[in-house]
């Protein structure tokens, strides 16, 4: 990103952007990592 | 053990519900008058005070109060502990209409409410504190929809679906939770932006940690009250399960709470410390400020904590009220009270009796639903057909 | 136990974000960024010792903005005895200040700020600065929130709360459009008494610089608006004290942006961290159900265990008591029997030998 921020608000407009959206992916990611690692744990019994 | 899930047969032209009524019919009214003649036509706001109890007491106080949502089932499905289950549905429910309720009043308040969607779905303003609570928010809306459903699925009979969103009733919790987080402190974060109208002894950086944390004993103090209060009027719903755990959540509730509100406590001295506000203390402010923070706060915490010694359920419930008034004092006080001290009395704001009729309005469209909630659904009580999640 | 798990992770969650927000407040939004604002933006020097309130500047900018008329007309100036604020199309005044019992005439309006509060606050990005100075409104998106009112710390934006379908903020425009065309801003224009220059703000603040060392009698040493709030492109020199003069010295020079972004930073932080703490207690609070249920098991067998034990030995000393019992009912049984044969052999013995004797 070769753009020159020149205020503070630019700066934070830029990269707070990109933050919400690194979020969405956290909030995605995490809940189907977690079923990787514990794929292979003895079974809960659930009835 | 006999359960109704048909409306009881109770008159329903009860004192209460007759004043129910008038508030719904005159708030029917006000609404035409603020959506033909303006913000003008039925509010105290000025160009010097635009925020008024709309936002001091529906958006800010609501949020706080539904707060039990999240903090029950964080109890229950995250810390494991299963006492606290019967607690579960009533919570869910009440934060549900809560922030319902919160959007509806958000369409009195601001000036074009179909535009709402805007900054989420339009252009979106990043940088602002705002954007993030109308986000979280929104998002949490919808988890609080989903985990609500399964007791109107139950009650519908559509079992397949219903069994499919108790299996993902962890991860909603736990999401709950990350935008209870993230809204709740949002909210206090909104006043960073104004140092120099906000009183010192309320302006501190740790406003977003001071209304996350108060917004837990908050929550666990709205559901003890309003656990009482159905234990009251909505007695016959309860299957023997809530019956017999209700003591146990007011008082593993009244406990938490009790604990939290003295870190609340110290990270207010904390922050009195930080900023070297001492000083402030002994102005009037300063008195109001120990009044909240003493009076409100350290005060119900102690009694709390002998309610839970003696084993006195009675002496909790009349602490939650204590507690939940307490936070509508700081609500009040960081929105409407310490914010805008500084200009002369003749500027500063107080609300015109359309704007309270209003948001009594919208409590007692709150009240009603609950009722109708509780009347027809698994809330208070476990359906015959499915197994407790 | 588990009341004290919630508490550790109340204050941990607490100190985590507190961490954030002061960690990230001194650090400019990360790093070490500084921000220098855009380098053409023009501004406009009032000085406030030049000022004769005679309004010439709020008439144009009524004009030059196509406002409605107001109430009492622009040459009336009984308006000044009452101080003033900005206004729903009202986006300048003119207020009198009487300081040591002369009058004294500020122009208020819109600071256009390097960093402004109201694009900071608006949650649908509705405010702008400008390259050339200006921050703008766009009405087109915006919802009403009036947020941007909330921060702004000057009190300046207004809003329309007699318009029920079309309510908008209104402020003051830098005449955006007029001196994109080169021309200079309606309030500049009109000030008979240059009260009002505009230019590029850097070279402004020379000017104004250079006005306070030549006449040091006349002027406050102070070149208003140079640092409040981060700067603003509205530069005010004044002969008499700031706060004299509804101008408020205790801004400071945080500017909004800088304000906010300790919170905005902690947020990001909640959604990466607090997935793992809340499934991590949730796994030992399983574990620890687990475990708990695994032991409870494990006592009640070994309980059991230890009850059968007990049965088995009880029976085995039971079946040894019999045993013996019964042999020693044998024994008693096969002595009679001896005794009784021994018996009988004697009455046998005896009959023979009285038979022997006849």
């Amino acid at each position: 990103m070769e753009t020159i921020f020149y205020t503070l608000q630019d700066f934070l407009t830029h990269s707070k952007g990109i933050t919400y959206l690194i979020m969405g992916g956290i909030l995605v990611f995490m809940p189907l990592y977690w079923l990787f690692l514990t794929d292979r744990d003895e079974k809960k019994e659930t009835y | 053990m006999e359960q109704t899930s048909r409306i009881s047969l109770r008159p329903l032209i009860t004192p209460f519900n007759m004043i129910l009524g008038a508030i719904i019919a005159l708030g029917c009214i006000i609404t035409i008058l603020r959506f033909t003649g303006g913000l003008a036509a039925v509010t105290h706001l000025d160009d010097n005070n635009p925020w008024g109890i709309w936002i001091g007491f529906d958006l800010l106080c609501g949020v706080a109060l539904a707060a039990g949502g999240y903090t029950t089932s964080a109890a229950c499905y995250v810390f494991g502990l299963k006492r606290f289950h019967s607690a579960v549905r009533p919570a869910i429910l009440t934060a549900f209409l809560g922030y319902a309720l919160v959007v509806l009043a958000l369409h009195y308040d601001v000036g074009r409410p179909w535009r709402l969607p805007f900054p989420i779905f339009w252009q979106q303003g990043t940088t602002s504190l705002l954007f993030e609570v109308g986000l979280c928010v929104f998002l949490y809306l919808s988890v609080l929809f989903i985990e609500f459903t399964p007791a109107a699925f139950e009650w519908l009979g559509f079992s397949k679906i219903r069994a499919f969103i108790v299996k993902l009733t962890l991860v909603l919790t736990i999401l709950g939770v990350i935008l209870s987080t993230l809204h709740q402190s949002s909210l206090g974060a909104l006043y960073t932006i104004v140092p120099s109208k906000l009183h010192p002894l309320w302006y501190s950086a740790y406003l977003p940690v001071y209304f996350f944390v108060s917004s837990i004993f908050a929550g666990l103090s709205m559901v003890i009250f309003e656990g009482s209060l159905a234990h009251k009027y909505l007695h016959h719903k309860m299957d023997d399960t809530h019956l017999k755990e209700t003591h146990g959540v007011v008082l593993g509730f009244g406990k938490s709470a009790s604990f939290i509100m003295v870190g609340y406590v110290a990270i207010k001295i904390i922050g009195l410390s930080v900023d070297n506000n001492w000083h402030y203390l002994f102005t009037d402010y300063g008195a109001w400020f120990l009044i909240e923070l003493i009076g409100f706060v350290a005060l119900p915490s102690f009694v709390y904590a002998i309610g839970v010694r003696e084993k006195n359920i009675r002496l909790i419930q009349w602490t939650s009220i204590w507690t939940v008034l307490g936070i509508v004092l700081n609500r009040f006080n960081v929105s409407l009270i310490a914010f805008n001290w500084q200009l002369s009395s003749a500027e500063r704001y107080f609300p015109g009796w359309m704007e309270i009729a209003i948001s009594l309005f919208i409590v007692a469209i709150g009240i009603v639903a609950y009722r109708l909630a509780t009347n027809f659904l698994p809330i208070l009580h476990e359906h015959p057909d499915y197994q407790a999640h | 136990m588990a009341i004290s798990r919630r508490k550790f992770l109340g204050w941990f969650g607490g100190g985590l974000s507190a961490t954030a927000v002061s960690a990230a407040g001194t650090a400019m939004a990360g790093g070490n960024h500084h921000f220098k604002g855009h380098p053409d933006t023009m501004g406009v020097l009032h000085d406030i010792s030049r000022c004769i309130g005679c309004r010439k500047c709020e008439e144009a900018c009524n004009r030059v903005n196509e406002l409605p008329k107001p109430e009492k007309p622009f040459d009336d100036l009984s308006v000044l005895d009452k101080k003033r604020r900005t206004h729903a199309s009202l986006y300048t005044v003119v207020n009198r200040f009487e300081v040591d019992s002369k009058p004294v005439f500020v122009k208020k309006q819109c600071n256009h700020c390097m960093e402004p509060a109201c694009a900071s606050a608006c949650f649908v990005r509705a405010f702008q600065k400008t390259p050339n100075g200006p921050v703008v409104y766009d009405e087109s998106v915006c919802v009403g929130c009036r947020y941007c009112m909330i921060a702004c710390p000057f009190n300046i934006p207004a809003y329309e709360y007699d318009d029920a379908l079309s309510p908008a903020v209104t402020k003051c425009t830098l005449c955006a459009p007029r001196i994109q065309k080169g021309q200079l801003p309606g309030c500049v224009e009109s000030c008979p008494k240059e009260a009002l220059i505009f230019g590029n703000r850097k070279q402004l603040i020379k000017i104004a610089r250079e006005r306070i060392n030549t006449h040091p009698d006349r002027y406050i040493d102070h070149i208003y608006g140079e640092h409040e709030m981060g700067g603003t492109s509205w530069l005010y020199i004044s002969d008499v004290a700031f706060s004299k003069i509804d101008m408020r010295e205790d801004l400071g020079t945080t500017s909004a942006p800088q304000l906010t972004s300790g919170p905005l930073a902690a947020v990001p932080i909640v959604v990466g961290l607090w997935p793992v703490l809340l499934t991590g207690i949730y796994a030992i609070s399983q574990r620890k159900d687990k475990v708990a249920a695994e032991e409870q098991a494990e006592a009640v067998a070994s309980a059991k265990a230890a009850a059968d034990e007990e049965m088995k030995k009880q029976i085995a000393g039971v079946k040894k008591l019999a045993a013996k019992e019964k042999e020693a009912a044998i024994k008693k049984e096969v002595k009679k029997a001896l005794e009784a044969v021994a018996k009988e052999a004697e009455e046998k013995n005896a009959e023979a030998s009285e038979k022997k004797e006849e």
